[in-house]
């Protein structure tokens, strides 16, 4: 067990290397401007998230809350969450991003990922209030591998403004099958008969656009 | 089969959320043991993030500031991350089930293979750890619903190949298979139908085992 666990470790920085800036900008869809000013946005939420870690900002925090509290809502909303448990929860779940500030690694995940995990987990909790919350819900990050490098943070801040750029060229029907997927606990079955498409049809789509994304960002299709 | 199950499917289910318990508990239990399994997760985290900049905002509602600005003066930072406990051998997310070592469970004698049935809880969905000694085989058998295994320790072979740790293998009513053990190997598998035996056998014994 322990001999594998060290392979585990040795192996992690070969992966994450693939990821490389000039592979990133040669991949990149739309102009060179709209990617940096999205980094820039996302530059700027870390800035504010470590601010509330290190000196409880609450300048820095009320931004986070009036940028990521509405979405949060929205998600919660669409999931079928009536309004007054929308709200609730989502004041939860910034109680819990204030406390848990510290926590947030910028070299593990965007604040928009990080955010949404929070928002997840507190769902879930709710749902399961007979229930202990989970470790993993507890903690985010828990299965997310460190990367290897110094430059892990600029390169996951790139990434995930890709991956934002890169969702925003997709077809307009890619675009809307994934935010069904994501954000409506539906089984597959009753998203074809909405979409009025066969379930093969509505897999295929997925599977599409997963593949674009996944060449965008310069990984192997398996 | 248009219904049957991907490990995209159930990665993309995970990061957003929406999978049964027990399909969630599998997945994360891939994730904790897989280096491959959390690479190629990393785009459905990502995923998550950018999608939700993409939402149209719901307003709060007025006075939500001065709430939450009230509410975080009553409340501690959390500065470190839970720290895992528990055996060491059993993945974290597994911990929960197997509080004090695998050797504690209530193993149940299959012949050539032991079982543990885990106290899930879901509805219509069964997760059992599997031990099955090096050499050994599981009768073959195929499936009604969907068998979603994931390697702890050890490894096995079926018509699918190799599976090792920290592989997620999924089978369905198109797989008929009969898993040899390669040396002793432990997994989790969670079934949402029961399992079909289809040996000569087998099914005879259908309507007595459960297997």
């Amino acid at each position: 067990m322990v001999a594998i666990h060290a392979l585990d470790v040795a192996s992690r920085g070969g992966r994450l290397a693939t990821l490389r800036t000039a592979g990133f900008i040669a991949r990149m869809p739309g102009n060179a401007r709209e990617m940096e000013s999205a980094e820039a946005a996302e530059r700027e939420r870390i800035r504010d998230l470590q601010l509330v870690a290190t000196t409880r900002d609450r300048a820095a925090f009320r931004r986070l809350f009036d940028h990521y509290g509405p979405r949060v809502k929205a998600y919660l909303r669409r999931l079928g969450t009536d309004e007054d448990t929308a709200e609730d929860l989502t004041q939860e779940v910034f109680v819990s991003i204030w406390r848990r500030a510290e926590q947030f690694d910028p070299a593990k995940a965007s604040v928009g990922t990080w955010v949404f995990t929070i928002a997840r987990n507190k769902r879930i909790d709710a749902l399961r209030r007979d229930r202990a919350p989970t470790q993993e819900a507890d903690d985010p990050e828990l299965e997310i591998d460190p990367a290897p490098r110094g430059d892990a943070v600029a390169e996951l801040a790139q990434m995930s403004a890709l991956v934002m750029r890169a969702v925003e060229t997709l077809p307009e029907e890619q675009k809307k099958l994934l935010k069904i997927f994501y954000f409506e606990e539906k089984p597959h079955s009753a998203i074809a008969q909405e979409l009025g498409l066969p379930l093969g049809t509505v897999k295929s789509r997925l599977r599409l656009a997963l593949a674009k994304l996944r060449a965008l960002l310069g990984e192997e299709q398996t | 089969m248009t219904d049957a199950l991907t490990l995209d499917e159930l990665l993309l289910g995970h990061a957003a959320g929406s999978l049964p318990e027990p399909l969630d508990l599998v997945v994360r239990t891939h994730l904790a043991l897989s280096p491959d399994g959390r690479r190629r997760y990393r785009l459905y985290r990502a995923l998550a993030g950018a999608l939700l900049e993409t939402l149209e905002p719901v307003a709060m509602r007025p006075g939500a500031w001065e709430r939450l600005d009230r509410a975080i003066d009553r409340v501690e930072p959390i500065r470190v991350p839970p720290v895992s406990v528990g055996d060491p051998r059993v993945p974290p997310p597994l911990r929960p089930y197997v509080p004090e070592g695998y050797e504690r469970l209530p193993w149940r004698n299959l012949g050539p293979a032991s079982e543990v049935e885990l106290p899930i809880g879901t509805p219509g969905y069964r997760a059992r750890l599997i031990q099955l000694k090096g050499g050994k085989s599981i009768p073959r058998h195929t499936h009604k619903g969907h068998e979603i295994t994931v390697v702890i320790e050890g490894s096995f072979r079926d018509v699918q190949g190799v599976h090792r740790r920290g592989d997620l293998v999924i089978a369905d009513a198109t797989v008929d298979h009969s898993p040899v053990a390669d040396e002793d190997c432990l997994c989790l598998a969670v079934t949402d139908a029961p399992l079909k035996l289809t040996g000569p056998i087998g099914r005879l014994l259908n309507p007595l085992l459960r297997i």
